[in-house]
């Protein structure tokens, strides 16, 4: 190695290694040198500009040619198809060409300029200060006096938004009434019906093993809160062996042979627990995977869930037909903070 | 390109042109902004395009929102379905989820549309990251920019709003799913929690106005405020000038690179229609967001592996990973902290570090110039290990958030992922620690030896005495500069507990704080190559060379190469 490093001079060995300063080689393109290849450049940039509008005349086709209505989705799929192909060569020929003549045509190499800090010059902030001063002086303030003034615009400035943000606020959340969560649309006496159709259920239709996805009777004529009032009472209804159900002691008569009803509402952060395992009856919520034991009071067996899914005490009125003996005794779903007051 | 073509003046295309500049610049001063603006420049490096993806898929989101809502109704009136979409006839749906349906089988172009947007939100929301993590690696956060990165940061806080909100938008199966979830999340927050659920929602979960309330928020709050915070995240960029990757004649007074016009009005402008196009071809070929298989909402159905859209995978991984035991009950209230800590006490912890890491690392170097050359990743090597325990920790949630679907895709017990996973968001974040530290170390050692023996060539020389030896070509000055150039910090002195009159000093425990914290940084260090340690090899390697050519010319057919 030679010593054209600008680290030695005459010599001496310095502390740090200097700058070699921005690289002057500059190796020259093909269109640098030679025209014909500069031309070419040029074709090349012109055909994919000319791409570009291959594709516009695509896209404006496939719009013009697609089959709207008719209840053929290939349609729609072939007219997505082709206007984004064609939206796709249009721009992408544009870029492409662009970006193409920038790489071949345009200048390469690179240039130097120099910065300046950020920070205002000392006569600038000197400035600053004195306008501030002078504008002080001009507002009638004086440093430490007319508190008064001051004090007074700040507390009104500070203030002045509530006029605004209070009413605002106030109204978002209708009538504010947090206790609707604790009741949901199920009486002494309601019958349990299929969700969606409304179909009520036989205890003779619930074979053991099987699970029907419940809502109360009466839901799906409901003409306000139709939505509020299923995300709250939406119910499981599940048949097990009773030799296989763990009786929760004061729920001893929340069942019917074998027969039980929980909430589908998850404990954890509301998900609909849909997923039933029948052969170990254990209900899986499919968002975050809280897992509940159904013969066993639905209790939590795995997840992140705390709490078991409420219980619907159920019986069976006269006509056979399953109904509600109560509501639920506690709020459904997540928990909250005032959730046991 | 060659040839000199007629004087441009007088042609009337350019008198015009004068005309116009004129007529303009009378009336703004715009020749003294492009006399500014023209020549300004910018470095080249394929990482600076990362931000340029996060502001090109907006414009498109821009330009596909607007021709969204000319056919999107914002309501949550109930409707019957009597569209075109045959699995759907008579189903009872919002408008909204009807009007979304009606424009992607009815509009021709209308699904297109649709998807376009989508596919460009997800990619908005992956460049910003992308590019977040571009200036974090590189120290491109560091002075004059800490307020920038705090506006890039709200960005990217909006961003996720903006994707959220759209998402949500729709009223299909899976976004009321997602909506309940953060109610139930809502509801978790200690007091406030039931108020703030009602206040969001207009009454209970869904209420009628929320869809409406959203589609404001998505469609004019948080575009506007990205689009005020984009024009000042530009405008800051052209103010400090670009930063640059070290090299020969980058210094923290220049800037080296080519000019804004003709070059990167080519080259970045260019690159908006490649990333329109890119987008609108992932639109064209790959379905998104199939609302109509979903159905729409209905709080009692749910289908399983149900995913948010990417973004938020790392909240809901949270919230599966959490063992349920946390929630408590303290005289009479419920505390979830079962939800609580996933899902907002961990989030604000990780968007707060991030959100302030430029100071949080400002207290470790306690540097003040401005800093213009980016760092290589390996010579800030406990940023870069801090850097990859985030992305560790963030990686293992959105696994997590997924582990339905790496359940069944690998055949593996759903419980026994969630355990391991329980594990590793501790355990990895720690271990990714401590191997980055090591490898950016490594690489810096690795620095070191190039500089002082050059670059391998493969070429094995044996002298006459049977040893053998690989000469190495020296590095160029540029090369070597690239390599021996950046600013080795060292942990900050801690002046004495005590000063002179053997009194406690002020402030002593926030400077022995600073200074602990300096040491985690920077204790572990190595130093780039001195010129001296440079010479010193080098006569080494010269002597080598020496002995090889005499024993070269004294025996030739002995020294072979292989």
């Amino acid at each position: 190695m030679s010593t054209d490093s600008g680290m030695i001079h005459d010599g001496a060995v310095e502390d740090e290694f200097a700058d070699p300063g921005v690289p002057t080689g500059h190796r020259p393109r093909r269109a640098d040198v030679d025209p014909q290849a500069a031309k070419r450049a040029e074709l090349q940039v012109a055909v994919l500009f000319g791409i570009s509008v291959i594709g516009t005349i695509i896209a404006i086709w496939a719009w013009a040619t697609a089959d709207g209505g008719g209840d053929d989705i290939g349609n729609v799929q072939r007219t997505t198809m082709f206007m984004g192909v064609g939206i796709f060569l249009a721009m992408i020929g544009i870029g492409t060409g662009a970006i193409h003549w920038a790489k071949t045509l345009m200048r390469d190499h690179d240039m130097v300029e120099e910065r300046h800090a950020l920070r205002s010059s000392d006569e600038a902030r000197a400035g600053a200060i004195d306008n501030l001063k002078e504008g002080a002086k001009d507002s009638g303030l004086r440093v430490g006096r007319r508190g008064l003034l001051k004090g007074s615009l700040v507390t009104a400035l500070a203030i002045a938004p509530l006029s605004v943000l209070v009413p605002a606020v106030g109204n978002l959340g209708g009538d504010w009434n947090v206790s609707k969560f604790r009741h949901t649309m199920w009486r002494q006496g309601t019958r349990l019906a299929k969700d969606p159709d409304g179909t009520l259920i036989k205890a003779s239709d619930v074979t053991i093993g099987s699970v029907f996805h419940v809502i109360p009777d009466g839901l799906n004529e409901l003409e306000k809160h139709k939505i509020e009032e299923k995300a709250k009472a939406v119910v499981l209804l599940i048949r097990l062996d009773p030799k296989d159900l763990k009786l929760v002691p004061g729920r001893e008569d929340w069942s019917f042979d074998g027969i039980v009803a929980y909430s589908k509402i998850c404990t954890h952060v509301g998900c609909p627990v849909a997923l039933y395992e029948q052969q170990t009856h254990h209900l899986l919520c499919p968002c975050h995977q809280s897992t509940f034991d159904v013969a066993d009071g639905a209790k939590v067996i795995f997840g992140p869930a705390k709490r078991p899914l409420p219980q619907l005490p159920i019986a069976v009125d006269d006509e056979g037909y399953i109904i509600a003996k109560d509501d639920f005794n506690e709020p459904i779903g997540p928990s909250y903070w005032e959730r046991l007051k | 390109m060659t040839d000199v073509k007629t004087a441009p003046s007088d042609s009337r295309l350019n008198r015009a042109a004068g005309a116009g500049a004129n007529y303009l610049d009378e009336r703004t001063s715009i020749g003294a902004f492009t006399k500014f603006i023209a020549r300004k420049l910018f470095p080249d490096h394929w990482s600076f395009m990362l931000g340029e993806i996060a502001l090109y898929s907006f414009v498109v989101l821009l330009l596909s929102g607007v021709i969204l809502t000319a056919f999107f109704v914002p309501s949550m009136d109930i409707v019957r379905y009597d569209g075109t979409f045959p699995q759907l006839q008579g189903a009872e749906m919002s408008q909204a989820f009807e009007s979304t349906v009606h424009m992607s089988f009815e509009v021709p172009g209308g699904l297109l549309m649709r998807q376009i947007h989508h596919w460009a939100a997800l990619i908005f929301t992956a460049s910003i990251v992308t590019h977040m993590a571009r200036i974090f690696f590189t120290g491109a956060f560091r002075k004059p920019r800490e307020l920038n990165w705090l506006v890039g940061f709200t960005l990217m806080i909006l961003s996720l709003a903006a994707g959220f909100t759209g998402y949500s938008l729709p009223d299909d199966v899976l976004s009321g799913n997602g909506l309940r979830i953060i109610d139930g999340v809502i509801k978790s927050v200690p007091i406030l929690g039931s108020y703030v659920s009602y206040g969001l929602f207009g009454g209970e979960f869904p209420g009628e106005t929320l869809i409406p309330r959203m589609f404001t928020a998505h469609v004019l709050l948080v575009p506007a405020l990205i689009l005020g915070l984009i024009a000042l995240h530009l405008f800051l960029v052209f103010l400090h000038k670009h930063t640059q990757y070290p090299g020969g004649g980058r210094t923290d007074k220049n800037i080296v690179g080519l000019p804004l016009f003709p070059v990167y009005t080519a080259k970045a402008g260019g690159f908006f229609f490649v990333v329109f196009g890119v987008i609108t071809l992932l639109a064209a070929v790959f379905q998104i967001n199939p609302v109509w298989n979903y159905g729409p909402y209905d709080p009692s159905p749910v289908s399983a592996g149900t995913q948010p859209d990417w973004y938020m995978l790392f909240i809901d991984g949270a919230l599966r990973i959490m063992p349920g035991n946390f929630e408590m009950v303290i005289g009479g209230f419920t505390l979830s902290l079962n939800v609580l800590i996933p899902a907002v006490v961990l989030p604000g912890l990780f968007f707060g570090v991030l959100a302030l890491y430029p100071w949080i690392e400002g207290l470790a170097t306690g540097d003040r110039g401005e800093k213009h050359v980016l760092d290589r990743p390996r010579n800030a090597p406990t940023r870069t290990a801090v850097g990859v325990a985030l992305i560790t920790f963030y990686v293992v949630l959105v696994l997590e958030g997924s582990n339905d679907i790496v359940a069944t895709v690998f055949r593996l017990s759903i419980n026994d992922l969630t355990l391991m996973f329980r594990i590793l968001v501790i355990a990895l974040p720690i271990v990714a620690f401590m191997i980055t530290k090591r490898i950016a170390l490594g690489l810096q050692r690795k620095d070191r030896e190039l500089v002082l023996h050059g670059h391998e060539t493969g070429r094995i020389v044996r002298f006459d005495n049977g040893e053998y030896i690989e000469v190495h070509e020296p590095l160029t000055e540029q090369e070597r500069w690239v390599l021996v150039s950046y600013r080795n910090l060292k942990p900050r002195e801690l002046a004495p507990e005590l000063n002179d009159r053997g009194v406690r000093r002020k402030g002593y425990r926030w400077d022995r704080f600073k200074s602990a914290w300096s040491r985690f940084y920077f204790e572990d260090r190595v130093e780039p190559i001195t010129p001296a340690e440079l010479k010193e090899a080098q006569e080494h390697h010269a002597h080598e060379v020496a002995r090889m050519a005499s024993s070269a010319t004294t025996d030739k057919p002995t020294a072979t190469e292989h």
